[in-house]
């Protein structure tokens, strides 16, 4: 068994695989915290269904995905965090609204347009993830690497603010604190952590990426930066171990890291039960 | 100069007014009460004092060089709070974060008072304890904690005591008392009259149009007073 890892390890698909899923896995835990916190669990949910529309619209005119898919996230991002207690449609009934609109005209667009003889099996691969991930070419890695270290800096630089933002959005603007800037900036880094992590996981189960290890970690811990820390390196654990077994057993690479990431959540959930009756 | 001085502002939401003529001043020291029923504008002149909103018409001065950052805000809870994983010493902390401006962590000085206030309001042993797993109280202290954090100057409560009890409730009231007789400035919101009249320097009674504003023997004497007193009805004294 150790011979089999050690022997896939030499193939610089399967070392491409582990570098993009790790670090897409710390992005999406890292962000996880502070969306779960402010209830929006779904926003990733939404946006990977905005991101498979964009990716619809850029294969029938024949763009590359990615100069489509990030731009249209991110400001379908920055609408449905930026929606607010105010607007007349609350903020989980306009990213469910979002969500299936994007995803019906995205497989409406592709339906219709696709010379691809194979449109539901398109469609699957690009909601799915299926093998993408072991498909990484080295830009793509490079262009992962990158992005990732812009999202892992921003969020150290602006931690505490980022923390003030999620726990109490008044007594932050109130006192000085620009909350609508970072709530857009955080938009951002949502955006483009989903679209990252739809080579990963594929859209639909980004949701998971996001929501699980932060829940995981809130089991366990009590203070936010041991819940941050705690989730980061829960999700480069399934992450990790999810390529490996995917690899190693041919399942589908997104389902298997989802399914590491459900055991760790009970496994964290019975270990606060416990500790709670202790 | 007064160091919040309102003249002739009307209040709203979106265009239309909820309150109109509010003048008065808060000068240095004041413990001002605004006290009114629901819907009267309270929290919106206080949202409007704290600069998440604009007036109507007229206009808000500060003064003493009190800048719009310099206010220390203790908010309602928000249901978000309820389940939050955070310490009592991050919660406190953040409240430095308007000193920080650019800066991406917190200065030695800034937690160096973080921890003298949370030492004044005696919640330093709970400073690594769970914020969600606290007494209301101990929790409006933290919220508190962090406030005083923000500000050297100006404080404003957005009814402190709601949900709790009356033995907390007489703890928190006389912790603000003691931080308004150290020098800041306190402007609280509050449904409660009587605490108003026991602690307060100055009231402000609004119901659509200012109804009264001065000192609280002025007001005392009243009839805006002994109508929202008896109306209240809760106590007969």
């Amino acid at each position: 068994m150790i011979d089999k890892i050690v022997s896939y390890f030499s193939y610089p698909f399967v070392q491409f695989a582990l570098i993009a899923g790790v670090l897409i896995a710390l992005c999406a835990a890292l962000l996880g915290v502070s969306l779960v916190l402010k209830r929006y669990s779904m926003i990733g949910d939404g946006l990977s269904h905005v991101a498979f529309g964009a990716m619809a619209v850029a294969t029938v005119c024949g763009l590359a995905p990615m100069t489509v898919t990030l731009p249209i996230t991110i400001i379908a991002a920055v609408i449905l965090l930026g929606i607010t207690s105010n607007s007349k449609i609350k903020g989980d009934a306009a990213i469910a609204m979002i969500s299936v609109g994007a995803l019906a005209l995205g497989y409406l667009l592709l339906n219709i347009f696709s010379a691809s003889p194979n449109v539901s099996g398109d469609a699957c691969t690009t909601l799915f993830g299926s093998t993408s991930i072991l498909t990484l070419s080295k830009s793509d890695v490079i262009l992962c690497a990158v992005l990732a270290a812009v999202v892992i800096l921003v969020f150290v630089l602006f931690y505490h603010k980022i923390f003030a933002v999620t726990f109490d959005e008044g007594f932050a603007s109130a006192t000085g604190t620009n909350a609508k800037a970072y709530n857009t900036l955080i938009a951002v880094i949502t955006a483009v952590v989903i679209v990252l992590a739809m080579k990963l996981v594929g859209a639909l189960l980004i949701s998971a990426l996001i929501i699980f290890p932060a829940l995981s970690a809130m089991r366990i811990f009590k203070n936010f930066f041991s819940v941050i820390i705690s989730s980061a390196v829960i999700s480069v654990i399934c992450a990790v171990i999810g390529i490996f077994i995917a690899i190693l057993y041919g399942t589908p690479v997104g389902s298997t890291i989802v399914a590491a990431n459900i055991v760790v959540f009970l496994i964290c959930l019975s270990i606060g039960k416990i500790s709670k009756k202790a | 100069m007064a160091l919040i001085k309102v003249s002739g502002v009307s209040l709203g939401y979106e265009g239309k007014a909820i309150v109109t003529d509010l003048d008065f001043e808060v000068n240095k020291g004041d413990y001002l009460c605004i006290v009114g029923e629901n819907g009267s504008g309270k929290s919106t002149l206080m949202k409007t004092l704290l600069g998440q909103k604009n007036v109507v018409s007229g206009k808000i001065e500060f003064g003493d060089g009190l800048k719009q950052n310099e206010i220390g805000y203790l908010p309602q809870q928000t249901p978000v709070q309820k389940d939050f994983p955070a310490s009592v010493k991050e919660i406190v902390y953040s409240g430095c974060l308007n000193g920080c401006g650019l800066r991406p962590f917190y200065s030695k000085e800034q937690k160096k008072r973080a921890n003298d206030i949370m030492d004044k309001l005696g919640i330093s042993d709970l400073a690594s304890d769970c914020y969600r797993e606290l007494s209301g109280g101990q929790q409006q202290r933290v919220l508190l904690a962090r406030a005083l954090c923000a500000t050297k100057k100006l404080l404003v409560l957005d009814e402190p005591v709601a949900g709790l009890d009356p033995v907390v409730t007489k703890n928190l009231y006389r912790l603000i008392s003691d931080i308004n007789n150290e020098g800041t400035t306190v402007i609280m919101v509050s449904h409660d009259i009587h605490a108003a009249i026991e602690f307060a320097s100055h009231i402000l009674h609004i119901g659509n149009k200012p109804l009264f504003f001065g000192t609280k023997e002025d007001y005392q004497k009243s009839d805006g007073c002994h109508c929202f007193i008896c109306d209240g009805g809760h106590e007969n004294d």
